[in-house]
């Protein structure tokens, strides 16, 4: 074995215990790397009352509604398979609206409603010019904001 | 509004898209014009001592 | 091949030739790109002109992940093979990578802000993008943290090698764990979900920047080379060969003198 190989080997070994340590640190930290918990991982996880999450999903459709002030918004925010009622005070992001993403921070009280603190709006993957999006709509091709794509996320 | 407004107001998103596209100039641009600069000087260098070898020899 | 390449004296007359070839080319791509992108390109039917700013930030982001790769390799081949070559390489890539990292981080924050609703989050992908950034600046501080030069490139070589764990995680953060930022939209499996009209600005952008890279690291390696050139000819005619700019020999109170 020539000192080029000796070298060769110590560095295969050397990555191969910290792909290995990598992928044990992430598995152990796994709970604390998402940013968000969907409505249904929400209901799955029994959370501490005063506790702040976040919670992430798709607006839902024909859910939004102002309050008389127009500065306080209620809606639901859904996985497809479970959803949750959040209230909220502030500005909303340009972005957010109905049937796209949103991830809203602050604490799901007692009654099963989530008052958020701050609500961000996320959005998909898709990236294309009005004209396109009105020509699928015509030919029957569209689907709707990302719905696909965050009901199956987990 | 005018087309040429219309282009610089990005549709009211002016000053995010400008900045962004000001700030990756100004990096890549600027590590361009440092490195270029480094790399004149290092030739002058190189030219200077090997003239100045021979002048020696 | 590694050792046909490895040859400096071959780098040095390549490059010359390959140096002013590359440079039009990447103006001239770069100003197609830019045109294509601020005045043709349609704006995107969610996000308006604001998606205008992918076109510097994804080609950006692809810098910052395969720059670091091409460290990381060259690091390799200079650990294992102590090819000259490949530690100019890597110490030459290292401050460009660090700088597309900035303009990614820089531009990502600036498209977070109207569309998201914030300059900033830390979620799986941006926390590791800003893990990748301080690899960069580890990596420059340690290379040239050392009078002896070999002594500090091999050091930071490990740390360049270390830091790879890092690429798959920036890589499938999106696809792993929930976050803000949205999953991948051009190499994914599937096909790109971006239309043409913004996919194509996209790609010559990215290509604008890699030719930028190019020219960049061939005009940082043939600096360094010059300048260890410089300091042959300085021991050779005998003189104290002088510091680096920057770069003054530090004598600390405790340094013991043998």
């Amino acid at each position: 074995m020539t000192r080029k190989q000796q070298r060769l080997g110590l560095l295969a070994l050397g990555m191969a215990a910290l792909g290995g340590a990598t992928v044990l640190v992430l598995s152990a930290f796994n709970d604390n790397l998402v940013f968000f918990y969907s409505p249904s991982e929400l209901k799955a996880t029994a959370v501490a009352a005063d506790r702040r999450v976040r919670i992430g999903g798709l607006v839902e459709a024909n859910s939004l509604s102002r309050g008389a002030d127009a500065r306080s918004f209620s809606f639901r925010i859904t996985d497809g398979a479970d959803d949750v009622a959040v209230l909220y005070q502030g500005l909303l992001p340009d972005l957010f609206r109905e049937g796209q993403g949103a991830v809203a921070e602050g604490k799901l009280r007692p009654d099963g409603i989530f008052a958020a603190s701050s609500v961000l709006a996320k959005h998909d993957e898709n990236y294309m010019p009005r004209e396109v999006v009105d020509a699928l709509k015509k030919s029957g091709h569209w689907q709707e904001g990302g719905a696909a794509g965050m009901a199956q996320k987990k | 509004m005018t087309e040429i407004g219309a282009f610089f107001a990005m549709g009211g998103y002016a000053g995010f898209v400008w900045s962004a596209y000001g700030i990756a100039a100004a990096v890549l641009g600027g590590l361009s014009v440092y490195s270029w600069r480094r790399y004149r000087d290092s030739i002058v260098t190189v030219e200077r001592l090997q003239q100045d070898l021979g002048r020696r020899r | 091949m590694i050792n046909w390449l490895a040859n400096p004296a071959r780098f040095m007359r390549l490059s010359a030739k390959a140096v002013p070839w590359c440079s039009w080319t990447a103006v001239l791509v770069l100003a197609v790109g830019l045109f294509w992108s601020l005045m043709v390109a349609p704006p995107d039917y969610q996000q308006g002109d604001t998606v205008r700013i992918m076109y510097v930030h994804v080609p950006a982001a692809w810098m910052a992940l395969s720059v670091y790769l091409f460290v990381a390799v060259a690091s390799a081949v200079a650990l294992v093979w102590r090819h000259p070559l490949a530690e100019v390489a890597a110490r030459a890539a290292a401050p460009i990578g660090a700088a597309f990292t900035f303009v990614c981080l820089a531009t990502g924050s600036l498209w977070g802000r109207p569309m998201w609703g914030t300059w900033w989050v830390w979620d799986a992908r941006l926390t590791s993008v800003l893990i990748l950034f301080f690899l960069y600046l580890g990596y420059i501080a340690l290379a040239n943290a050392f009078d002896d030069p070999s002594r500090g490139g091999r050091a930071a070589a490990v740390l360049a090698l270390v830091g790879v764990v890092n690429l798959p995680i920036i890589k499938f953060s999106v696809d792993w764990w929930n976050t803000l930022h949205q999953p991948a939209s051009v190499m994914r499996i599937g096909g790109p979900r971006i239309d043409i009209s913004m996919l194509a600005p996209l790609l010559i952008m990215a290509l604008g920047f890699t030719l930028l890279f190019a020219v960049l690291l061939m005009v940082r390696m043939r600096t360094a080379l010059n300048e260890r050139r410089a300091m042959a000819l300085r021991l050779n005619a005998g003189a104290i060969p002088a510091p680096r700019p920057g770069r003054e020999p530090v004598v600390s109170a405790n340094t013991v003198v043998p």
